[in-house]
């Protein structure tokens, strides 16, 4: 209840600052449409309040005390071997000390509460989607259902997705601003990441980590769709002639740019097989659990 | 015989880097034509590229970071443009392999060859001069470190003509920047500008270490050293603890690039996040070299300018302390999303904000040391004001930022962007400009002109605010970094703002410069010839302007903080009838030569040429064994050369007078 409120509070805020912003930009991380994203983009705004509490302290003193004694100012108290006070050190190592203790504890359990491999508790059962990062386009791989896609991405709304990332070439990161934020997709290593959408519509998602001359057409369109939808949008999906196993994977996986969509009948296991291609293969059946960064929540 | 370099490595292709490489030639000609005119080169030689005096190496320092600069400037202007251009569906001017290198290039200069040779230009130009002492504890191995230095900004700018530059953004992280992604000489180029001038900076660390240790004037023990000094004692401990680290991750990298190795490979077991983890131990303290010299200058400056002593002397020393030692413990905030676990990650942003506290201690200081002064509004005092604001915002956005709940949104967006250029403009470079406006008359004996100054300081001021305020909005409106063309139709209106502000920025840059030609050509008019034009605190302004080249006729005795300032209160210790003899190094062009050397190394590693690798390699051992059998190093500079010195600067304020 008292979260409920602490949460339409902030909401209010947010909307004084979209109105304050020039009209027509839509300020997304602070619009956001998955509960992830909400609550990273409340924690900004605390952050911020907090912070502001020193920090326009500072800037109407250094306007002031510029102001008041500068030279010309005759009637300004002057004293030159003034250097020290007991009250005032209290204050300034005080005060900041005390709001970086509260801020260390938000921190603390907002961390932990936004873990990104926190599984998201919600009515609906989960879905995983495994995320390879390509140069220079996405692949997406949905086990549950057996295809594969190109630079699009269809999820259901309010059902918790855990993302299994990773990346065929170089590092990556995988980002769709408005449902919340980001992971690194590497090589050989597989982590994670759990959104769920809150409403239907469609998030632009893209890359934040540099990763060659192909990586600003790394764009791909997140649709959050009705279950039905979702159910249509899948077998759709599967009316493609195209196969995706390893042999032909590796054919996608040559550089390519502006990559445009493409559907695909996915082979089973073959994001373990991606995942072990940078392990010895042959020595490990279980190539996919030898990763480096997954650590816990595993399947 | 040539390695991989033909004459394909040329990029006579690209019509901006012809002209700019033909205005690089034709002003190189003028440079060598007007000195062999005037018959300056023997001048050159040994009043400046031989010579160990720190005063002269600071300012060759300052020099060569201002031209840079330049380079640094053309690279952001250019990126600016291109993401204004390149929107709804147009390609802008240029194509992912030229912005690529630019932003590359641009992250690398401003950090490596602006910012770092900005700091350890005012070290060398101020810091004997604080402390009492007549050099540096090692004046060769000062001029080594110059050169090398040199050198690395030399293999950025051969880049541009010879080859490429690095594709992989500042950092370069692998797999990106290994063979396998990065086939080209690009990377090699970053690898070694970077190895041969960091060794450099690393020599500078140790250098100012031992100077401030070992060679303050008698009575000033550590509590009593100015403000500047201790951070750079601060710098000079965080150099010797961070570079090391750099030299290292940077070998690994070499090997992994040269001989097949698998540090930093996706495959035999390598593991690129260790690149990542140990660049950013030597990344963030590296944040810190730059920054707490400014907020050394900004002390000098407030007390000076406040005509006040500094508040809270020891809360600043314990603050700056402080910020030293937390400065390697915060690294891991470079990346929280790489999935660390969430108490990993709480630590490391919990650490970062803690460094908040002495950050906001030393901002207090600064404005109490206003409190009840007499604050005259220089343009040193300008940077100041401008810094105290504009930091603080950046200071929010970084403790903003070390929050890894609100970092998952924020990370590589162009928030991050906006924040670093506001700690990093806002703190650092508005510090450096402070610092040159403030030292510049000690170091040339003539003020520089207010005027340009002050428009300076207003044009860089309002331009960063427009050039960065909407990156912090297109941050939050889900825009990342390094982004060649612009497909939000949304986004594009900040991108205008920003070219704007960077234009604003560039003209600053440029009242900088006319203000550089204006003050040598009115030089006359701005002479100084007290040596203490604005009536300052530390030993600094005790001598003249340029001050001797043995700095002190006699060593001062500076028992007590704002030594000169006392002095100047309680009478200034008269002259003595003789004076003793002066132990002064002697000026070498060996650190010259090893550097030429080091360049030929260099050069030779990047293209693959094995024989000149190996020729180079012995020559810089040979000339550096010669150095150390050389035993001719030093001489004693003569009472009457001394007493004949001294009495020209007394005469000439008593003329004034």
């Amino acid at each position: 209840m008292r979260e409920e409120k602490y949460h339409r509070f902030f909401r209010s805020l947010l909307l004084i600052a979209a109105a304050a912003s020039l009209s027509g930009c839509d300020w997304v991380l602070f619009n956001s449409k998955g509960q992830i994203g909400v609550e990273q983009g409340n924690l900004i705004i605390t952050a911020t309040l907090l912070m502001l509490i020193v920090v326009v302290p500072v800037i109407v003193m250094t306007f002031l005390f510029a102001w008041r004694y500068r030279a010309s100012n005759k009637q300004a108290t002057y004293t030159p071997e003034w250097a020290h006070s007991h009250k005032i050190e209290a204050v300034v190592w005080g005060v900041p000390l005390v709001i970086i203790i509260v801020l260390a504890v938000i921190t603390w359990k907002t961390t932990h509460s936004l873990d990104p491999y926190r599984p998201i508790e919600a009515e609906k059962p989960g879905m995983t989607i495994e995320v390879v990062s390509m140069d220079w386009k996405w692949l997406f791989i949905y086990p549950e259902q057996g295809i594969a896609t190109v630079n699009e991405l269809y999820i259901p709304e309010h059902t918790p997705v855990t993302f299994h990332v990773t990346s065929q070439s170089v590092m990556n990161t995988f980002f769709i601003p408005q449902l919340g934020g980001m992971i690194y997709a590497m090589g050989g290593m597989r982590t994670h990441l759990n959104l769920i959408a809150n409403e239907t519509g469609q998030f632009f998602g893209l890359s934040g980590n540099y990763s060659g001359h192909g990586f600003t057409g790394m764009r791909f369109m997140t649709h959050a769709v009705t279950d039905q939808e979702f159910d249509q949008w899948v077998g759709q999906v599967k009316q493609s002639q195209n196969t995706l196993d390893f042999e032909s994977y590796k054919m996608l996986a040559k550089p390519s740019e502006n990559n445009p969509v493409e559907y695909f009948n996915a082979q089973p296991g073959l994001f373990r097989q991606i995942l072990g291609q940078y392990i010895d293969y042959k020595k490990s059946n279980h190539a996919g659990e030898a990763t480096h960064a997954s650590s816990g929540a595993e399947e | 015989m040539f390695g991989k370099l033909t004459f394909d490595a040329i990029p006579l292709h690209e019509p901006i880097l012809v002209v700019t490489m033909i205005a690089v030639v034709l002003g190189g000609l003028a440079v060598f034509a007007g000195l062999t005119y005037f018959k300056k080169w023997g001048y050159l030689w040994t009043e400046w590229l031989t010579s160990v005096d720190h005063k002269k190496i600071g300012v060759m320092y300052i020099a060569v970071a201002l031209v840079m600069l330049l380079r640094g400037f053309a690279d952001a202007i250019m990126m600016r443009t291109q993401q204004a251009l390149a929107h709804g569906g147009a390609e802008g001017y240029l194509p992912p392999h030229h912005y690529d290198q630019i932003f590359t290039a641009h992250g690398t200069i401003m950090i490596f060859f602006v910012a770092m040779p900005l700091v350890v230009g005012l070290m060398n130009i101020v810091v004997p001069l604080q402390i009492g002492a007549r050099d540096v504890a090692f004046p060769f191995l000062n001029s080594l470190s110059f050169w090398l230095f040199v050198v690395g900004a030399l293999l950025i700018n051969v880049s541009l003509f010879v080859g490429e530059f690095a594709m992989t953004g500042w950092v370069a992280y692998p797999p990106l920047s290994g063979i396998e992604y990065s086939p080209g000489v690009g990377v090699d180029y970053y690898i070694w500008a970077l190895q041969i001038s960091g060794i450099g900076t690393l020599l500078t660390g140790v250098n100012f270490f031992v100077t401030i240790i070992k060679m303050r004037a008698p009575g000033m023990t550590l509590m009593k050293m100015p403000i500047f000094t201790w951070t750079i004692l601060c710098t000079a401990v965080i150099i010797c603890g961070a570079f090391p680290i750099l030299t290292a991750v940077l070998g690994m990298l070499t090997l992994d690039r040269y001989l097949d190795f698998h540090f930093f490979t996706n495959e035999a077991g390598g593991n690129p996040m260790m690149y990542v983890n140990l660049l950013w131990a030597w990344g963030h303290p590296e944040v810190y070299i730059l920054i707490l010299p400014a907020f050394g200058v900004f002390s000098e400056v407030t007390a000076t300018f406040a005509r006040k002593r500094l508040f809270g002397y020891h809360s600043m020393v314990w603050a700056t302390v402080a910020i030293t030692v937390l400065s390697f413990v915060v690294w891991l905030h470079h990346f929280f999303t790489m999935g660390s676990g969430a108490s990993v990650n709480a630590f490391f942003g919990i650490a970062t904000m803690i460094i908040a506290i002495p950050t906001g201690v030393k901002i207090f200081t600064w404005l109490f040391t206003m409190y009840r002064g007499r604050l005259e509004f220089t343009t040193p005092i300008l940077w100041t004001l401008g810094f105290l604001v504009t930091f603080s915002i950046g200071g929010m956005t970084g403790v903003l930022l070390a929050v890894p709940g609100a970092d998952f949104l924020l990370h590589n967006s162009l928030f991050l962007i906006a924040h670093f250029h506001n700690v990093i403009i806002g703190g650092a470079v508005f510090g450096y400009m402070a610092g040159i406006a403030y030292w510049f008359p000690k170091a040339f004996g003539f003020k520089l002109h207010e005027g340009w100054g002050k428009a300076s300081f207003w044009f860089w001021c309002i331009g960063f605010y427009f050039a960065f305020m909407p990156l912090y909005i297109l941050g939050f409106m889900g825009m990342t970094r390094r982004l060649n063309t612009v497909d939000n139709p949304e986004w594009v209106p900040l991108t205008y703002v920003a070219l704007f502000g960077a234009v604003l920025v560039g003209i600053g840059i440029l009242c900088t410069v006319i203000q550089f030609v204006v003050s040598i050509m009115n030089r006359k008019k701005n002479m100084d010839v007290t040596g203490d034009p604005w009536n300052g605190r530390t030993l600094e302004w005790s001598m003249s302007s340029p001050p001797p080249f043995y700095n002190f006729a006699v060593v001062p005795h500076a028992d007590k903080l704002d030594a000169f300032h006392e002095m100047k209160r309680d009478g200034l210790p008269t002259p003595p009838a003789t004076y003793s003899p002066i132990h002064m190094p002697k000026n070498t062009g060996v650190g010259l030569v090893m550097s030429a050397f080091a360049l030929a190394f260099g050069f030779a590693l990047i293209w693959h040429i094995w024989w000149l690798a190996a020729v180079s390699f012995v020559g810089t051992f040979v000339a550096l064994i010669s150095r150390s059998y050389n035993e001719d190093v030093d001489y004693y500079v003569q009472p009457d050369e001394i007493a004949r010195i001294e009495q020209a600067h007394i005469q000439a304020k008593a003329n004034q007078a």
